[in-house]
């Protein structure tokens, strides 16, 4: 087996979100924001309308969620793995929490800058995507 | 290339069931290698149908939200004021296929209908705003599907490699060696049988030529007696002819 774990849960495990401020709005109108009475909250916006957020918040933040024991997925949108976290989504090797990445409002999803889907698709096709 | 071992019967027998027992666990290995690809190429498919789908299903929701804008004005920071506690939550259960656990990721919602998250809205826009979180939790929902799957995918993948490695190790490693320590144990062993048999065979040939020695000595020394005998009835002989003859008379 290999020797990397994941932990089961009865439903205790919350997703959390990275990205712009209409698509991490959108996900926390279904009701997957938490806020602890630190104020520690399970989402980040970045770039919002005025103020540029600073790249070091950004991936603090991700590594935060990651080490986070009750976070199970967590959504990046496609623009800020790109250009803030690529190199820790590539070295990322763990089962759970699991990176998602989503298209966001500016910017189409592109599958071939997604690793992961690239490598299914290179495995199951023996090609790249285009 | 053979480790080294005492020679004998006993070891023999036991490397033998070494490789019995080698190539039975390559074939299981095999084997669960096989269902585990199996798995592997169904979650792949899966996964990339469903982003394929993810694209189109996002810009729906984004769209959405932009009208929930145009009629409800600024709600970001109303939103994010918001949130308090998640009413979407996962649930991660695990699913065994070929002995190896899999993660599935399943949404459960808490009913919360007085949750803050719903009174926004509740001056204007409120059903523009409705429609647009009913959108976003389909997205979530296709999202945390893939999610399943993408765990799923990562998690084959390293089983497989492990698998894969050891399935390898067994076939070109394990196995090999087992039987050159075999054919090493069988060779030395028949070498030893030959010099038994060697060695009985001088045996027998020394006794052989002792016996035969033994023999000849006899039959010398019988020779001797039958000499001495003969030599004695010589000297008898010789003692009555010089005896006087008798007077013969006719």
């Amino acid at each position: 087996m290999s020797k990397k774990t994941f932990k089961k849960s009865e439903g205790t495990s919350l997703v959390s979100i990275i990205g712009d401020e209409d698509t991490v709005t959108g996900f926390l109108l279904t009701g997957i924001g938490e806020k602890n009475i630190k104020g520690e909250t399970n989402f980040l916006y970045v770039n919002s309308l005025f103020l540029e957020t600073d790249p070091k918040l950004i991936e603090a933040t991700f590594q935060n969620f990651l080490k986070h024991p009750n976070i199970a997925v967590i959504l990046v949108t496609q623009f800020v793995a790109e250009n803030y976290l690529r190199h820790i989504i590539n070295q990322y090797d763990a089962i759970l929490p699991t990176i998602l990445e989503i298209p966001s409002k500016e910017y189409p999803y592109e599958a071939k800058k997604d690793t992961i889907i690239q490598r299914a698709h290179r495995l199951l096709y023996g090609t790249d995507i285009q | 290339m053979a480790e080294q071992v005492v020679p004998s019967r006993m070891n023999l027998a036991l490397y033998k069931a070494k490789i019995i027992s080698a190539k039975k666990g390559h074939e299981l290995l095999k084997k669960k290698c096989d269902a585990l690809k199996t798995k592997f190429r169904i979650v792949m498919v899966a996964l990339l149908e469903n982003k394929k789908f993810m694209g189109d299903e996002a810009q729906e929701a984004l769209l959405l939200i932009a009208k929930a804008q145009y009629a409800a004005g600024e709600f970001h920071q109303n939103v994010k004021d918001a949130v308090k506690r998640a009413t979407i939550r996962l649930e991660i259960s695990s699913e065994n296929i070929a002995g190896v656990m899999l993660p599935e990721v399943n949404i459960r919602e808490v009913d919360d209908s007085d949750s803050s998250m719903s009174q926004i809205g509740l001056a204007r826009g409120g059903q523009s705003i409705q429609r647009c979180r009913d959108k976003f939790k389909d997205l979530l929902m296709l999202l945390v599907k893939i999610a399943s799957y993408q765990t799923s995918f990562v998690s084959l993948d390293q089983v497989i490699k492990v698998t894969n490695r050891r399935v390898n190790a067994l076939e070109y490693v394990v196995i090999p060696r087992f039987t050159a320590t075999m054919n090493y144990i069988d060779m030395e062993l028949d070498e030893m049988s030959k010099e038994d048999f060697f060695r009985l065979k001088k045996v027998l040939d020394n006794k052989r030529k002792i016996i035969e020695k033994q023999n000849q000595e006899t039959a010398k020394r019988q020779l001797e007696v039958e000499d001495m005998n003969w030599q004695e009835r010589e000297s008898y002989d010789m003692l009555a002819e010089e005896q006087p003859d008798e007077d013969v008379f006719f």
